[in-house]
């Protein structure tokens, strides 16, 4: 009697092993390409879609005076996309920001630096790397890049709020609801997710809205400061300003080779 | 056996009593920061990562310095490590039991926290960490208790065991690397972008698991009727003083990498660490402290005729654990965050809750070793004394 209700719980304990470690047996038996734990895509394309091979941005300093050249695109970008305010700076929510010189490019700094670029502020946001350290670092596929167009995307719902993609992202694009948001949303825009607490957020590129033809909020509102394309098309508009103009990406020594670029 | 942990004075129960009573406070802190979010605690957007996840990565430490006792007794048959293999076994049962509830509290989304398993992702260190992890933990508690099991009844144990105890050596090496390389494969933060993290974590976690070692022996002799025996904690004596040795070399080497070549994004987190940047620097006189406390070990440790006067070496083991806690638990991760990828200092200090909510943790660790230590003190009694 006593020998039968161990093997029982024997049995049962390897099955529940079993059970546990077929998700991971079937990622290792899935040889190149997705796995069955590729997600789905989040919105549906349309007929009348925006496609890219690696969507890009280029931003050009050089049309920006002062914060209220850039506030717009900023508020366009939060107000989009729920992003809540938050009351306290640590746990500040922010896709896209200004940041002086100094902070976008600590690498690049120097004290000598001209009058006007010290006080230019820089709009930062999340560089859809074509080589994203987060990506590598998510342990549950809750980050990843997306194979048609390159946009790093993000799923709310599965992301369990290691932060792992927080320590690893280099440029700090990527904010955690500390709080839950909705009590900090000023006014709801029903056409997109809410988040819950918990999560990570971040820019993503406006894919919503590409989905259904339109270009990003941001670039939309930014008189010409942002230009928005595909980078692996030669004939792309993004792909013109780089052409014709010195540019310069945040942090490039990491490897991360961001997608957005600056002219100054 | 598990019968054993309930047979005991009054004072094990009041003992006991009382770490259940703290549990259960630090409990109600738990659901408050559940219930509310991780701003209760004090991370920030720029210091992600601090209390909870600096506790994970030194116990951690503890856990893998089981090999420390299982490795001389088992590859190079050193018999007199026999009577205290159990006590390193069933510490790192509980150490990294603690570990995984400082990364269960640690998640925005606990209640999600099995999608590491449904949608595993081979190129995340944090799906191999929780592999490691919980595979070191069932190893441990197979090993020990068949162990015992077979002491108890005075057999050999069964034969599959014996595979399962190599592989826990290598094992228990990989669960610190791994979670070293947690750290050290990030680009942008320049404090933890080196090699010897992996090794720092070693050397730091094989002064800091044998020194508590030594002091629970010590303990153990003054609550049980088990002697742990002289010759056992002087050779752990050893193992930690070679290992507190490595771990302020490995320190200067890096150190010295950092100061020399002068590159801001690697020296300033040092800066911060220990004279402080941007005129903010709580961390400081922890820092400080904690260099202070290491050398004073080795200065005790070095001259045998220190080590082998028992309230030196506890002096000496307390010194250990406490500098090498400061610097792995306090500044190693809070300091690899400051200054933050745009070069802004924005302090990170722990929370009346989020202390709250580690002291549970540390008291259910508390609380598994006990009634482990309970099971085999009581079955080591009636063997040996």
């Amino acid at each position: 009697m006593k020998s039968s209700r161990r093997n029982f719980l024997k049995i049962a304990g390897i099955a529940a092993l079993g059970v546990g470690a077929k998700p991971v047996f079937d990622t290792f038996a899935a040889v190149g390409g997705h796995g069955p734990t590729e997600p789905a895509p989040i919105f549906k394309s349309s007929e009348e879609a925006l496609t890219a091979n690696h969507w890009a941005m280029v931003v050009d300093t050089r049309k920006i005076r002062s914060e209220r050249d850039v506030a717009p695109l900023f508020r366009a970008c939060h107000q989009v996309h729920n992003v809540p305010d938050m009351p306290l700076k640590r746990h500040e929510i922010k896709w896209i920001w200004a940041e002086s010189f100094h902070h976008a490019f600590p690498d690049l700094h120097s004290e000598l630096i001209s009058d006007k670029i010290a006080r230019t502020p820089f709009p930062v946001l999340c560089n859809h790397c074509e080589n994203p350290p987060c990506v590598r670092v998510c342990p549950t596929k809750a980050t990843f890049k997306r194979e048609s167009d390159g946009i790093v995307v993000m799923d709310y719902h599965r992301c369990i709020g290691c932060r792992f993609c927080l320590a690893a992202c280099p440029y700090g694009a990527r904010s955690f609801n500390f709080f839950n948001p909705d009590d900090y949303i000023k006014e709801v825009n029903l056409k997109f997710a809410k988040r819950t607490k918990g999560v990570v957020e971040k820019c993503n590129f406006c894919e919503e809205r590409l989905a259904e033809g339109i270009i990003p909020a941001c670039v939309e509102v930014s008189n010409g400061i942002l230009t928005f394309g595909d980078l692996r098309d030669s004939r792309s508009s993004v792909r013109k300003l780089i052409a014709e103009n010195f540019t310069i990406r945040r942090k490039v020594h990491l490897g991360t080779s961001p997608a957005v670029y600056y002219i100054v | 056996m598990l019968e054993k942990a309930f047979k005991g004075s009054k004072l094990y129960y009041g003992w006991m009593l009382g770490l259940l009573t703290i549990i259960g406070i630090s409990f109600g802190f738990y659901l408050w920061q559940f219930n509310a979010g991780l701003g209760i605690t004090g991370l920030s957007r720029d210091v992600s990562w601090g209390f909870y996840i600096a506790q994970f990565t030194f116990l951690v430490g503890v856990a893998a310095s089981a090999v420390m006792v299982v490795l001389p007794y088992y590859l190079h048959d050193y018999k007199a490590f026999g009577r205290i293999t159990i006590m390193g076994e069933f510490l790192a049962v509980s150490a990294v039991t603690m570990c995984l509830l400082f990364i269960i509290v640690d998640l925005g989304q606990p209640i999600r926290a099995l999608n590491v398993l449904l949608y595993p992702s081979p190129g995340s260190i944090l799906f191999w960490d929780m592999i490691v992890l919980n595979g070191y933990l069932l190893l441990n508690i197979v090993i020990g208790w068949k162990v015992l099991e077979a002491e108890r009844h005075n057999v050999h144990y069964p034969m599959w065991v014996k595979p399962l105890i190599y592989l826990s050596i290598p094992w228990a090496v990989s669960i610190h690397t791994v979670t070293a390389f947690l750290y050290c494969g990030l680009p942008g933060r320049g404090f933890w972008m080196t090699a010897i993290i992996a090794p720092r974590f070693l050397s730091s976690a094989f002064a800091a698991g044998p020194a508590l070692l030594i002091l629970l022996c010590l303990f153990v002799r003054k609550i049980s009727k088990f002697d742990p025996g002289w010759e056992q904690i002087q050779t752990l004596a050893k193992i930690v003083t070679y290992a507190i040795i490595l771990n302020v070399f490995f320190l200067l080497c890096e150190i010295f990498v950092v100061f020399y070549a002068q590159i801001p994004e690697h020296m300033d987190h040092f800066k911060y660490l220990f004279v402080g940047l941007q005129g903010k620097g709580a961390l400081v006189p922890f820092m400080w402290t904690s260099m202070i406390l290491m050398v004073l070990a080795i200065a005790l440790l070095i001259p045998s005729q220190f080590r082998q006067n028992e309230t030196v070496l506890l002096i000496a083991c307390l010194a250990v654990f406490v500098g090498t806690w400061i610097d792995k638990g306090l500044g190693f991760i809070s300091g690899g965050f400051t200054p933050n990828p745009l070069h802004v200092v924005n302090e990170y200090l722990p929370t009346g809750p989020e202390l709250m909510i580690s002291l549970g943790v540390y008291a259910t660790g508390v609380f598994i070793l006990s009634v482990l230590f309970k099971i085999a003190l009581t079955i080591k009694e009636e063997l040996y004394a």
